[in-house]
C-alpha cells in the first residue's frame, strides 16, 4: 500500500516526528511504500542540516536524510512555513526539498492513506 | 458502517482530544492511544470509566513502545486494550479507510 | 457522468480540514487556512471543519491592533470565492464558549456531534493541524 506522512512539528519539542519516522520505518519493513512525507508547521525543522543534537541523543534530521535516500522517499518542505521560520535551500539537509503546500494535497490524493503526526 | 483509526497522542488529563473523539467518533471506528495518550489506556486512572464505556462500539488500542518508555508496563491497562507495536500501528493503518490524528 | 464533470479529475477524495485551536495563541489556525486555500484549488472534496476551541477562529469582530499579529479572520470570508462551501461547525463547541452562530464571521452550517460525526466518518483524508 502506499502511504503518505505529514509531520506538522520540529524534531525536539514534540515527539511527533519521531512516532512519524518509526512508523515509516515499520511500515517499510512491511513491504509499504512511503509516497511522500510532508513537513508543515514547524515540521519544516526537520529538515535544518545546522542542527546539532547532543552526540547520545538520536538525530531525526539525518535519520529522516537516510531513510529518505536508502528507499528513494520524497521529503518535502512546505515552502511558505519553511520561509518564515528562516529554513532555506543554504541550509537544507539533503535528501529534503522545498516545495510548494499543493504537495501535501496532492500527497493525500496519491497516496492509500494519509497520517498525520502532530501536537 | 465506518472504518476510521482514530489517532490520539495527548493525554486526556492535559487536553480534550480523546474526549471530542470519543463524542465523534461512529461505533465501528477504531482507536489508537499514542505518545502521552497512553495515559488514558491505563485502568487505575479516572479516564478508565470514559473508555470502558464505549468498549464494544469501539476498538481501543496502545502503543506499545510508548507505555514501556513511559514506565508504565507494570500497570494494568484496561480490560479490552489491545497492545501493538509499531508494525501494528502500520496494520491498522492499512485495515482502516481513513487515519483521523485528533491534535 | 454530466457533461460539465468530463474534464476533471479522476479521483475525487473527500479531503476534510478539522481545526480545532483558537487563533493568535499558536499558529495552527493560520497555517490551517493556508492548506485549505491551497487545497480548494485541487478540484477535489473540500470541508472544513470547526470543532472545540477551533470554533473560535471565526468569531466576528476580531481585532488584533494591540497585540501586533495579523488579523486573518477577514480571510475566511474569501473561502466561498474559493468554492469551499461545506463549512461545519460543531453545536456542542459554540455552547461551550457561550457562542452562537450569529457571533460568526462566515455563514456556516451547524451541526450537532451526531451530525458531524456521520461526516466526518465519511472522509477519505483528514488533515488537522
Amino acid at each position: 500500500m502506499k502511504l503518505a506522512i505529514l509531520v506538522n512539528e520540529g524534531p525536539f519539542t514534540h515527539q511527533a516526528s519521531d512516532s512519524a519516522y518509526r512508523f515509516a520505518e515499520a511500515a517499510i519493513a512491511k513491504g509499504h511504500e512511503i509516497g511522500r512525507v510532508f513537513f508543515y508547521n514547524d515540521g519544516v525543522f526537520n529538515a535544518n542540516k545546522l542542527s546539532e543534537p547532543q552526540t547520545d541523543d538520536r538525530n531525526l534530521v539525518a535519520l529522516w536524510a537516510e531513510l529518505g535516500q536508502e528507499n528513494g522517499i520524497d521529503l518535502v518542505v512546505c515552502i511558505a512555513a519553511a520561509l518564515r521560520r528562516g529554513i532555506k535551500e543554504e541550509i537544507l539537509k539533503e535528501g529534503f526539498r522545498i516545495s510548494g503546500l499543493g504537495q501535501l494535497v496532492e500527497a493525500g490524493i496519491e497516496n492509500d492513506r494519509l497520517v498525520v503526526f502532530g501536537d | 458502517m465506518s472504518t476510521m483509526l482514530h489517532l490520539i497522542n495527548k493525554s486526556p488529563f492535559d487536553r480534550n482530544a480523546l474526549d471530542t473523539c470519543l463524542r465523534l467518533a461512529k461505533t465501528g471506528s477504531s482507536v489508537l492511544l499514542l505518545e502521552d495518550g497512553v495515559y488514558a489506556a491505563m485502568s487505575g486512572g479516572s479516564y478508565a470509566k470514559a473508555v470502558s464505556d464505549r468498549m464494544g462500539e469501539l476498538t481501543f488500542y496502545v502503543l506499545g513502545p510508548d507505555v514501556s518508555a513511559r514506565g508504565l508496563d507494570d500497570k494494568p491497562l484496561i480490560d479490552g486494550i489491545d497492545v501493538v507495536d509499531y508494525g501494528g500501528f502500520v496494520d491498522l493503518v492499512v485495515e482502516h479507510e481513513t487515519a483521523q490524528s485528533w491534535l | 457522468m454530466e457533461p460539465w464533470e468530463e474534464d476533471g479529475p479522476e479521483v475525487v477524495k473527500r479531503f476534510m480540514y478539522v481545526n480545532r485551536r483558537a487563533p493568535y495563541g499558536t499558529i495552527y489556525a493560520l497555517e490551517c487556512l493556508e492548506v485549505v486555500l491551497i487545497a480548494a484549488a485541487f478540484d477535489q472534496d473540500v470541508s472544513v471543519v470547526f470543532v472545540d476551541d477551533g470554533v473560535c477562529q471565526l468569531k466576528k469582530d476580531q481585532d488584533t491592533t494591540a497585540i501586533g499579529m495579523k488579523n486573518f479572520s477577514n480571510t475566511y470570508r474569501a473561502l466561498d470565492d474559493y468554492d469551499v462551501e461545506k463549512i461545519y461547525v460543531e453545536k456542542e463547541s459554540l455552547e461551550a464558549r457561550g457562542l452562537t452562530e450569529e457571533d460568526l464571521i462566515i455563514p456556516v452550517e451547524v451541526l450537532a456531534a451526531d451530525q458531524l460525526g456521520d461526516i466526518m466518518a465519511q472522509q477519505d483524508v483528514v488533515i488537522s493541524s
